[in-house]
């Protein structure tokens, strides 16, 4: 049972094909047999009566004349074989004189002259019951119980007086033959249509299985292999299974939207945590630092003594403290309240900048700009932005490789991508790319795209990654004219 | 062309006349149609002759075997291993071929009749089959227990059809006696007779004569006389019948 149901496709569709043709064959060949043994009683029946009719009026004369062998020729000329309906050949025909002895028969030997028939028992002991108690003049079919053999008796009448009866006697057996040839022909038409249906039903479950195996095969990769899952060539078909497998790749596009959705949610999350973080240390830092600061200057203008190590300290103090607000500072990027516009001179003066940079490793900048006159951005930070992703890029790119970066301006957005030829960014790296101190770069101090970041966030812009191997872009979308 | 056209046609050119076989299913028929002169000769068995020979004319007789005789076989069915003489046969089945046929019926009464039985009542059925094959016939699938026939009949059956014979076995032949003889009705012009006679009588040294002859197993004719069937008389007077 489990097998059954556990079977494959492949296999259950061509068994059921089979089974199908088989017991279609079965109930028809069962229906055959029983009308063609209805329609071959019957058949028998007419042919038996009329003959019985005949030959009961035939013998009548040999009979009245006691002429026996003219009544044998008679019988044997009525036992010609018919070769094809052997069953309409009596097995035995008796003809009986008025006190049921034989008057003459086809088989003397069993049936001598003058005996009586019921001395051999079975059937034809009943036979003489049925030929007492029935009707003398009427033609009379009699089936004995269990008997092989069944009767058709025709009484012999001159004027009116019976004289006997013809009895033919009819094998049942007879019908053995025509039957296991209509079950053999059913037999041999049922084998070579399943010789037939057979491929075609392979090739059918082969068509309609493949599909389905491979949807099955599709849906045993989730959630473990989402995206091979969503890559599996599945139906496309406008039936069911085209439908099923349609819906399946939506649920699975959507499956992954989410799984993308709650990774992002997921790091902004922990960048607005980080920038939360570091905004309040730094403040904390900024707050004595500046204090601290103004005192050794006070100190060093107005001090009242040359002495020169503390002179030599104070500096120190002053350099270090200064280096810690450097530090502190470029962590928490704040924007200027006043500040020029950004303009394309800028995008000019940041490609000077970093040709010079690429010229060393012969790495070519494209710029693409649309740019034209000046936009109400901030110049300062999305100089710092682009500064910032140029430097990354060209620390990427191959040697002799190349940067590409566009600037478009359209229905108050500002499009900045950045593009390099260089390795791509591993998966895992994605996840922590913009934190700050996150960079594996032997160079700059890990900040730069924490910067980028900040300042994004800051002016209600987006940036997103997207890495494959040998094409690195970075792209910024910002809005303006609602802001600033 | 069948052997009864083929031996008309030869006796219609021996003859030059014309010549009309007529076949009846029984003996007592042909003697009827010869004694009324509707035909001018038959081939009649020994016993209907006797009967009758003073009202027909003896033509000739055939030969077989060279003799002017035969036997009548009494015949049993052949898986019947027990019955060794007719008196075996008491209570059974019996098959003539025709009353009025020597063989086929008188042999039988006059066997029982010296056996001091009673013909009538000796067997419990009794039926005529018409011809001395199908007393073969009878016997053979059993419907018979026992049938009188020609031994001539027998022997050619055993012959043509050895199947039929082989399901009879022989358990008495009579004496030999008279042959079937061939007679004309009483009135006969004693030219017609005369010739018929020769042309009979000349027929085992004519090429087709002797063909037809080999036919029917005859070795020809010869004149006979009425003497030649005096067993047969002498038959009938102990069974009683004139």
């Amino acid at each position: 049972m489990i097998f059954r149901r556990n079977l494959s496709l492949r296999w259950k569709i061509p068994l059921r094909v089979m089974a199908a043709v088989l017991g279609t064959a079965i109930t028809v060949t069962v229906a055959l047999v029983v009308w063609e043994y209805d329609e071959m009683r019957q058949n028998l029946e007419g042919h038996a009566k009329s003959l019985g009719r005949v030959l009961a009026n035939t013998l009548v004369a040999p009979v009245l004349h006691d002429d026996i062998w003219r009544a044998y020729e008679i019988l044997q000329s009525a036992r010609e074989t018919y070769p094809a309906a052997p069953e309409l050949q009596a097995e035995v025909v008796l003809i009986t004189d008025a006190d049921y002895k034989v008057f003459v028969s086809t088989k003397p030997r069993e049936f001598p002259i003058g005996s009586n028939p019921a001395t051999r028992g079975g059937a034809y002991a009943q036979l003489r019951t049925g030929l007492v108690s029935g009707d003398a003049m009427a033609q009379r079919v009699l089936e004995p119980a269990d008997s092989p053999v069944y009767f058709v008796m025709s009484p012999l009448v001159a004027d009116g007086v019976a004289l006997g009866h013809v009895i033919l006697g009819y094998s049942k057996v007879s019908f053995v033959p025509r039957f296991v040839g209509l079950v053999k022909r059913a037999a041999l038409v049922t084998v070579l249509v399943l010789l037939i249906i057979a491929p075609i039903s392979w090739v059918w479950a082969s068509r309609t299985g493949e599909p389905l195996l491979r949807l099955a095969e599709a849906m045993r990769r989730v959630p473990g292999e989402l995206e091979e899952s969503r890559l599996t060539d599945l139906p496309n078909s406008g039936d069911e299974i085209g439908q099923l497998a349609a819906a399946y790749q939506r649920m699975v596009s959507e499956l992954k939207n989410k799984q993308e959705l709650e990774r992002q949610m997921l790091v902004s999350e922990r960048l607005a945590a980080v920038g939360r973080l570091t905004a309040g240390i730094a403040h904390e830092i900024n707050n004595p630092l500046g204090g601290m600061l103004t005192a050794i200057n006070t100190y060093q203008r107005h001090g009242s003594g040359n002495d020169p190590l503390a002179l030599s300290t104070l500096s120190l103090l002053e350099r270090g403290l200064t280096q810690i607000r450097h530090t502190v500072g470029a962590l928490l990027v704040e924007s200027k309240a006043k500040d020029r516009p950004f303009a394309s001179e800028d995008v000019d003066d940041l490609l000077i900048l970093a040709e010079s940079e690429a010229h060393g490793r012969g790495i070519g900048v494209v710029v693409e700009s649309n740019l034209d006159g000046s936009l109400p951005l901030p110049a300062t930070l999305m100089r710092q932005i682009l500064l910032n992703l140029l430097l990354n890029a060209l620390a990427a790119a191959e040697e002799g490789g190349g940067v590409r970066l566009v600037v478009e301006s359209a229905e108050k957005q500002l499009h900045l991508a950045v593009t390099n030829d260089g390795d791509y960014i591993p998966q895992e790296r994605m996840d922590t790319l913009f934190e700050p101190f996150a960079t594996t770069s032997e160079r700059g101090n890990g900040l730069g795209l924490w910067i980028v970041y900040q300042i994004v966030q800051q002016l209600g812009g987006e940036i997103e990654v997207e890495s494959l191997p040998g094409c690195t872009t970075f792209k910024v979308e910002i809005p303006y004219g609602n802001t600033v | 062309m069948s052997f009864l056209g083929k031996w008309r046609a030869w006796l219609e050119q021996k003859l030059g006349r014309t010549v009309v076989f007529v076949q009846r299913g029984n003996y007592r028929e042909i003697i009827d149609l010869l004694r009324s002169g509707k035909i001018d000769f038959a081939w009649l068995c020994g016993y209907p002759y006797i009967r009758h020979r003073h009202e027909f004319r003896l033509v000739v007789v055939p030969l077989w075997r060279n003799q002017p005789l035969y036997q009548s076989y009494l015949i049993v069915p052949a898986d019947d291993k027990r019955t060794k003489t007719i008196a075996d046969l008491r209570g059974k089945v019996f098959a003539y071929s025709d009353p009025d046929s020597n063989s086929g019926y008188l042999y039988p009464q006059y066997a029982l009749t010296m056996l001091g039985e009673k013909p009538s009542i000796f067997f419990s059925r009794t039926f005529f089959t018409g011809a001395h094959r199908k007393v073969v016939e009878a016997v053979g699938v059993g419907l018979a227990d026992g049938g009188a026939v020609d031994g001539y009949v027998w022997d050619t059956l055993a012959e043509v059809r050895p199947d039929l014979t082989a399901a009879t076995r022989i358990i008495d032949r009579s004496p030999l006696l008279g042959y079937p003889p061939f007679v004309a009705r009483s009135d006969i012009p004693a030219k017609e007779l005369d010739h018929f006679r020769q042309v009979l009588l000349g027929m085992a040294d004519d090429p087709l004569g002797s063909e037809l002859l080999g036919r029917l197993r005859l070795d020809g004719f010869v004149t006979g006389r009425p003497g030649l069937f005096d067993g047969i008389a002498q038959m009938a007077a102990k069974v009683g019948r004139k």
